[in-house]
């Protein structure tokens, strides 16, 4: 059988995502014997120099830097699929991207001077062309299986991009917003978590970015008329995958 | 790298095997180690200034996606911190045991993953878990055994393994039935029973005869090995309440690392599991304590390359506790406690697995917050990371640059560094004269 190699990599982020890969307890070593893991600094010294077959690409872009090691990596790759909330929106350091990075240099060290840092955050494909991306504050570990699944199979990964509603209804859970009245970005959030929050009689709060046609319009009038503030508005809508242009919008509309 | 007398460099651009992106760089000339470097790399993300203006309620949320290996002790600290701004005490009763049990998990699976994946290829001379794998199949799979029953007890009581969403301020959204929990007894008997092996298997590494002087820093629970809670304590005689966290200990910036570096009045200090056995040995379970000391762990552990026993002995002891608050658990009548925001300070410490983790919020009268703190575990050990290495490279100098590099980074690794925390936190470069 034909062996892929895979290569994962990181820019900035919380290495969640590719730890999502060591999660995989039950499939590891299964895995490891049809690929070749080789670059995977999380878990292995070895590395074995490029082209890869695959790169999975965790975290943003934030640095000079970076934005130059990126292209090394798509260069490298045959396949390149970014993983998670960074790599795909951002992440929640976008935030600086509404805001002064200057500013938040001073805040949190003494020597702004020794920070080399861009004024934004910005995913992969803002960088390079990317041949998936698969999305979540974390990933959900089964989704990135399938995802490398398809590609030793030569298909489309079978990642659906309906809201969490669908993942509600299928789930079989209580509607936490029309039961009670509880804020939830489910019906303008991409599937992926199986509808995690109000499984846990929480709303969902939007951790896995934008669904395929997002109504935020829509769903922000409804959590207005259920007592949101334009203050609580813009916060739900600005989080890990804030910098997304369905979010984006439905933030700065609510910002005075 | 060069080897001639003058002037050596030894150093690793890009550490493996840590959580995050580091670097080393020391120097040698005629023999002295002139200069050693943790470079933390890792592009800072600013939390502390994306925290201002977010709702009180938003910390625990956000401050998790500092860190995907430990999101848990995040999430521990900064609700412990706001209920303290707030004037709310949970410290008995289901929710703090559920609290404790959650963290119980993220122990189970981040010691799980250090000691099988991250550290023992070291001792047995493996580049990784996998390559191990090849040659050690059983070892790794009990390792990945116990880490999944970490990960499952996580995502039963937090929903998800990673970035858990079931945490908020005050307590839980939902808590567990006694049936989700009781799901989760078997595979925790399993594993208690897999740490108790791989104590006596880590016993039978090989360890270089070292101990190490930084002052030792942990939580002190009254009642129990330090995880969630307690007064922050030395093994030189400190004892304070984590409000007064910032009297004793500073940060500083240096022009090397994106991680703040801190000190302890000044000195650089150590936290984490040879911190916490050494100063809390005696609280734990008795049946961790006979597993450390049929290994023959004394009361006190300085080395830290023996730091490989001391997690196992807590792996024991989080799967033996977890087991007991299993057995105990009543539902609670509510999920939570109600916290209503008034201005004020808050100060929560915790012991993430890597060591102490403290958060320090000023919030308004709406819950806004005002200013944030966050002093990661790596941030407080990094001075301590490089004083060990400066010992580790004058005992070895003799080595070749390949031999010496290994044994720098293994120095780094016994500490289970997380770089993606303390950035605002490592590269290894060792270089020779």
């Amino acid at each position: 059988m034909e062996r892929l190699s895979l290569a994962v990599w990181k820019f900035s982020s919380c290495d969640g995502c590719q730890l999502s890969l060591l999660d995989c307890e039950d499939e590891l070593l299964a895995l490891a014997q049809r690929i070749d893991i080789a670059y995977f600094l999380e878990a292995t010294s070895a590395v074995v120099a490029g082209p890869y077959d695959v790169s999975i690409v965790e975290g943003s872009i934030t640095t000079a830097h970076d934005a130059e090691r990126i292209y090394e990596v798509r260069r490298q790759s045959k396949a390149l699929i970014t993983i998670g909330a960074c790599a795909t929106a951002g992440g929640i350091q976008a935030l600086r991207n509404f805001a002064d990075v200057r500013d938040f240099t001073r805040v949190v060290y003494a020597s702004p001077e020794f920070i080399s840092t861009l004024a934004t955050s910005t995913p992969i494909s803002a960088h390079v062309p990317v041949d998936f991306e698969l999305s979540g504050c974390p990933i959900n570990k089964q989704q990135l299986l399938e995802v490398i699944s398809a590609h030793l199979a030569h298909r489309r990964p079978r990642v659906r991009a309906h809201s969490v509603c669908v993942e509600c209804k299928r789930r079989g859970n209580v509607c936490v917003m029309v039961a009670h009245g509880t804020a939830c970005l489910g019906p303008v959030t991409h599937a992926g978590c199986g509808a995690l929050c109000p499984a846990y009689d929480r709303g969902c709060y939007g951790c896995f970015g934008p669904m395929e046609s997002p109504n935020t319009a829509s769903l922000s009038a409804e959590l207005a008329r259920q007592g949101a503030q334009d203050i609580d508005l813009v916060r739900v809508y600005r989080t890990f995958n804030a910098d997304t242009p369905a979010f984006r919008a439905a933030s700065e509309a609510h910002e005075r | 790298m060069s080897a001639d007398r003058g002037t050596r460099t030894i150093r690793t651009d890009y550490l493996a095997r840590v959580e995050g992106e580091g670097a080393m760089y020391v120097r040698l000339e005629g023999g002295e180690v002139t200069d050693v470097k943790l470079r933390i790399y890792e592009p800072p993300r600013f939390f502390e200034a994306l925290l201002r203006g977010r709702s009180f309620t938003e910390a625990p949320d956000i401050t998790a996606r500092i860190c995907g290996i430990c999101p848990v002790a995040y999430q521990m600290s900064a609700v412990r911190a706001m209920e303290d701004a707030c004037g709310v005490q949970i410290d008995d009763g289901p929710i703090r045991d559920l609290r404790r049990l959650l963290y119980c998990g993220e122990w189970i699976e981040s010691h799980s993953l250090h000691v099988y994946m991250l550290h023992a290829p070291d001792f047995l001379g493996y580049a990784g878990a996998v390559e191990m794998a090849a040659d050690h199949r059983e070892v790794v799979e009990q390792g990945l055994q116990m880490k999944k029953a970490g990960n499952a007890l996580l995502a039963a009581v937090g929903g998800r393994e990673v970035h858990p969403i079931n945490v908020r301020v005050g307590g839980f959204y939902r808590a567990p039935r006694r049936r989700e929990l009781a799901a989760l007894v078997g595979p925790l008997e399993a594993a208690r029973e897999i740490a108790l092996r791989t104590v006596a298997w880590t016993a039978t590494l090989e360890f270089p005869d070292v101990e190490r002087g930084p002052e030792l820093v942990a939580l002190s629970d009254p009642d129990a090995y330090p995880i969630d809670r307690g007064e922050i304590v030395s093994d030189r005689g400190l004892r304070f309440a984590p409000s007064q966290f910032g009297e004793h200990v500073s940060e500083e910036h240096v022009e090397h690392s994106n991680a703040l570096h801190a000190r302890l009045r000044g000195e650089p200090y150590l936290t984490g599991p040879l911190a916490r056995y050494t100063l809390a040995s005696d609280r734990l379970r008795p049946l961790a304590r006979e597993a450390a000391r049929d290994a023959g762990l004394g009361p006190e552990c300085r080395n830290p390359f023996k730091s490989i026993i001391v997690r196992a002995v807590e792996l024991v002891e989080a799967c033996d506790e977890a087991l007991s608050l299993i057995e105990r658990y009543e539902e609670p009548d509510a999920p939570a406690v109600e916290v209503v925001p008034r201005r004020g300070t808050g100060h929560g410490a915790t012991e993430a697995p890597r060591g102490l983790l403290y958060h320090r919020y000023e919030i308004d009268e709406a819950g806004t917050i005002l200013d944030a703190q966050i002093v990661p575990p790596t941030s407080q050990n990094q001075l301590a990371i490089e004083e060990d290495l400066r010992a580790v490279v004058a005992a070895a100098i003799e080595l070749d640059d390949e031999a010496l590099t290994l044994r720098c980074e293994q120095t780094i690794r016994n500490h289970d560094p997380c770089i993606s925390c303390a950035t605002h936190f490592l590269e290894l470069t060792v270089e020779r004269s």
